[in-house]
């Protein structure tokens, strides 16, 4: 087999609902037609391929499993109340909604390394005294608004520039964060007492029915509205047919420069999401916020089975990824142990559960292929 | 797609971007954190003889990136000081945290002959060739809190107490407990001397009160937003314990908000470094905060005096000695609602 593999386009086939992307050109009628043919240039195995993503997101459940148990033993009294729940998901939503703009990247065949600077500067945005003075609504908007045109300048930089997504973002990433140091001065910059309403969103007389996170609430939305776009419209079919073989779906008619442009802005905007949320948890907005998100981020869709050549890939198994990297993270608080040994161990985790998914898949191929 | 297809494509796309510019600027305007300047704190008014004008003084100064609010009221500090003094020329370079590049900055103020040199590196170690050189060269440096290697590199060291912090806010913690209870420890970057001076000067001061214990201990990283999830983790950790000490006010933004999100109030918090926000939560006193240890940004307005007295050849009035110090420790106050008044002024937001 030649090149990456595997375009899930034909398992939602026919039944696909109608393209809901109207920011994309209206595709022509033999569009599916052309679709299938891009898929089918890349050499995809349709079903198996299938199988073999649900088996990876297996092992992560799995691995998951383990540290849930790790968890219960080693603090049964404290690790899982509710409180310690809400406070795992809640850690995991902003993380996690980045990495749903980054699953869409990866799997259209990018890589975008400003996601971490793009939230420390669209916190810090909207959160300066002249942004605050427009209120909890020119919070927002800033926020998504920073996020939306960064993203937009990557991708047309990438798409119409034709420079390397690994350049472009990484320029991105400088400038961006060294615009955050620019506007805050180096300062925290909390929200006055006029926008308190967002804050009051982290409170727990703000939960959903007294018992779910608003934060949470965002968190599901965006999966929900990822898996939808990614799996079920054209959009998302379009963007595993460009990441798996970007020649084929030019040749198939699609416009892979403007779709390319269209995931930088996904993930843009996802970042502009996050950092509402961050300044809902937090309060407040500094330049030092989103440090190193990119490559948790990356590492989460990776141990979630995505392919980093693109063209492959899930989004449950990314939600999966965060999730495990969260619960690590409160395990080891929650057991007193140092940041160092937090390290060390993560990386074996990281190690162990791609292993654990690759032995995985190879028994599942060899015992499918006789 | 032709060839001047493809180019037209990409005029679009670079007039699209044009177009992008264009509302970034207006968005700019977004970008201000301007408030009505009214007070210009400066450190302790100094009096007697040695304010009076004398010869011109160039002093240079080096510092990191200001990147964390502590570091910008370093850099602020040493400007208005320096603004006060009619006979002090104060050349400043923009911060950097690369350390060839400080290097660089610092050599074109030894280029300059700067009278005198004050250098706050981003690494003591690495810029301490440097600082020789410019000893060398016959210009007196003063080392600003990161120490170099060797006091051939410095005539005076002026800097913080890392140790003593931690020192202070536990024996604080154990006065106020009364010598009994348990204590949770929220510390900055781990592998940073200065946390593990904290953490050594905290530890030690709890031995002096053998009823109290340390049940748990987490390591953020000087932001918010690590500072918010660590202390949500503690929170979970540790169901009822009676203090806690943050090791940094900027981290405890963040840990502030995950106590007010847990609805916690079973315990006193102590922060560290003294930051406005958090001086003015101790001033409302309407949280679990109720003290915070300093780490005084106001040495930079120190090291610009002794620079100025430096270059004229003076000495300090209130001391015996012919000439200044080779080194000066500051102390690090514990902060709390009876003395507050006396340290916001030098708060750094």
């Amino acid at each position: 087999m030649t090149g990456p593999e595997g375009v899930r386009a034909e398992e939602t086939g026919a039944t696909a609902s109608p393209p809901a992307d109207s920011a994309a050109a209206p595709p022509p009628a033999d569009e599916q037609g052309r679709v299938e043919a891009a898929a089918a240039a890349t050499g995809a195995r349709g079903r198996s391929r299938l199988r073999l993503g649900e088996l990876r997101n297996v092992g992560l459940i799995g691995v998951l499993v383990v540290l849930v148990l790790v968890g219960a033993l080693t603090r049964p009294a404290e690790f899982l109340t509710y409180d310690n729940i809400v406070v795992i998901l809640t850690l995991a939503s902003v993380i996690g909604v980045i990495t749903v703009g980054m699953t869409f990247v990866i799997i259209g065949g990018g890589i975008d390394l400003s996601v971490g600077a793009l939230v420390a500067l669209a916190t810090v945005w909207a959160t300066t005294k002249a942004t605050q003075v427009y209120g909890t609504g020119g919070v927002i908007f800033c926020a998504l608004a920073v996020g939306v045109g960064c993203g937009l300048v990557n991708g047309l930089i990438i798409a119409y520039g034709r420079i390397v997504a690994f350049i472009v973002t990484i320029a991105m990433l400088a400038s961006a964060r060294g615009l955050a140091i620019n506007i805050s001065g180096g300062h925290t910059q909390t929200l006055n007492s006029d926008n308190q309403a967002l804050v009051n969103l982290g409170y727990k007389d703000h939960f959903l029915f007294g018992r779910i996170p608003p934060l949470v609430i965002i968190f599901a939305v965006v999966v929900a509205l990822g898996w939808i776009v990614l799996n079920r419209t054209t959009f998302g079919r379009r963007t595993f047919a460009i990441g798996g073989n970007p020649e084929a779906s030019r040749l198939a008619g699609l416009n892979v420069r403007l779709h390319t442009l269209l995931l930088y802005v996904v993930s843009g905007l996802c970042c502009g999401i996050a950092s509402i949320m961050l300044i809902i948890m937090t309060s407040s907005g500094t330049s030092a916020n989103g440090n190193l998100y990119e490559l948790d981020a990356i590492a989460a869709v990776i141990i979630g089975g995505t392919l980093l050549s693109g063209g492959r890939g899930t989004l449950i198994g990314s939600v999966l990824g965060v999730l495990v990297f969260t619960t690590i993270n409160d395990i080891f608080t929650l057991n007193n142990l140092t940041t160092a040994t937090q390290q060390i161990a993560k990386g074996v985790i990281i190690v162990i559960a791609v292993l654990f998914q690759r032995l995985l898949a190879e028994r599942r191929a060899g015992s499918s292929a006789s | 797609m032709t060839s001047s297809q493809a180019r037209d494509v990409r005029r679009r796309g670079f007039l699209l971007s044009g177009g992008l510019v264009g509302a970034g600027a207006l968005a700019a305007a977004c970008t201000s954190n301007a408030e009505p300047e009214a007070k210009a704190p400066t450190a302790a008014a100094a009096g007697g003889a040695n304010d009076k004008p004398g010869k011109k003084v160039t002093v240079g100064f080096a510092g990191p990136q200001a990147d964390h609010g502590w570091l910008n009221a370093i850099n602020e500090q040493a400007k208005k000081e320096a603004g006060r003094y009619s006979d002090v020329d104060l050349k400043i370079t923009e911060g950097s945290n690369d350390a060839a590049q400080q290097a660089s900055q610092i050599q074109t103020l030894i280029n300059q002959k700067v009278d005198v040199l004050i250098i706050l590196p981003a690494d003591g170690k690495q810029m301490t060739p440097t600082a020789r050189k410019a000893m060398d060269a016959g210009i007196p440096v003063i080392n600003l809190d990161r120490v170099f290697d060797t006091a051939q590199a410095y005539r005076t060291w002026i800097g913080g107490d890392n140790y003593r912090m931690g020192l202070n806010a536990g024996n604080y913690i154990g006065k106020r407990l009364g010598g009994k209870g348990t204590v949770v420890e929220l510390a900055g970057i781990d592998t940073l001397p200065l946390t593990q001076e904290r953490s050594k000067g905290f530890d030690d001061a709890l031995k002096n009160y053998p009823q109290i214990k340390k049940v748990g201990r987490a390591a953020a990283e000087f932001n918010v937003q690590t500072g918010q999830a660590r202390m949500a983790e503690l929170l979970q950790a540790h169901p009822k314990f009676d203090a806690l000490w943050n090791h940094d006010d900027d981290q405890g933004v963040g840990a502030l908000q995950a106590i007010r999100q847990a609805g916690r109030k079973d315990f006193f918090m102590v922060g560290g470094a003294g930051a406005k926000s958090a001086m003015d939560a101790i001033k409302k006193d309407d949280s679990v905060l109720k003290a915070t240890v300093l780490y005084p940004p106001t040495m930079a307005a120190s090291a610009v005096r002794v620079a100025r007295l430096l270059g004229q050849s003076k000495i300090m009035s209130d001391l015996a000695e012919q000439e200044l110090p080779s080194s000066i420790t500051l102390f690090s106050a514990v902060v709390t609602k009876e003395n507050v008044d006396t340290y916001l002024p030098f708060a750094f937001e």
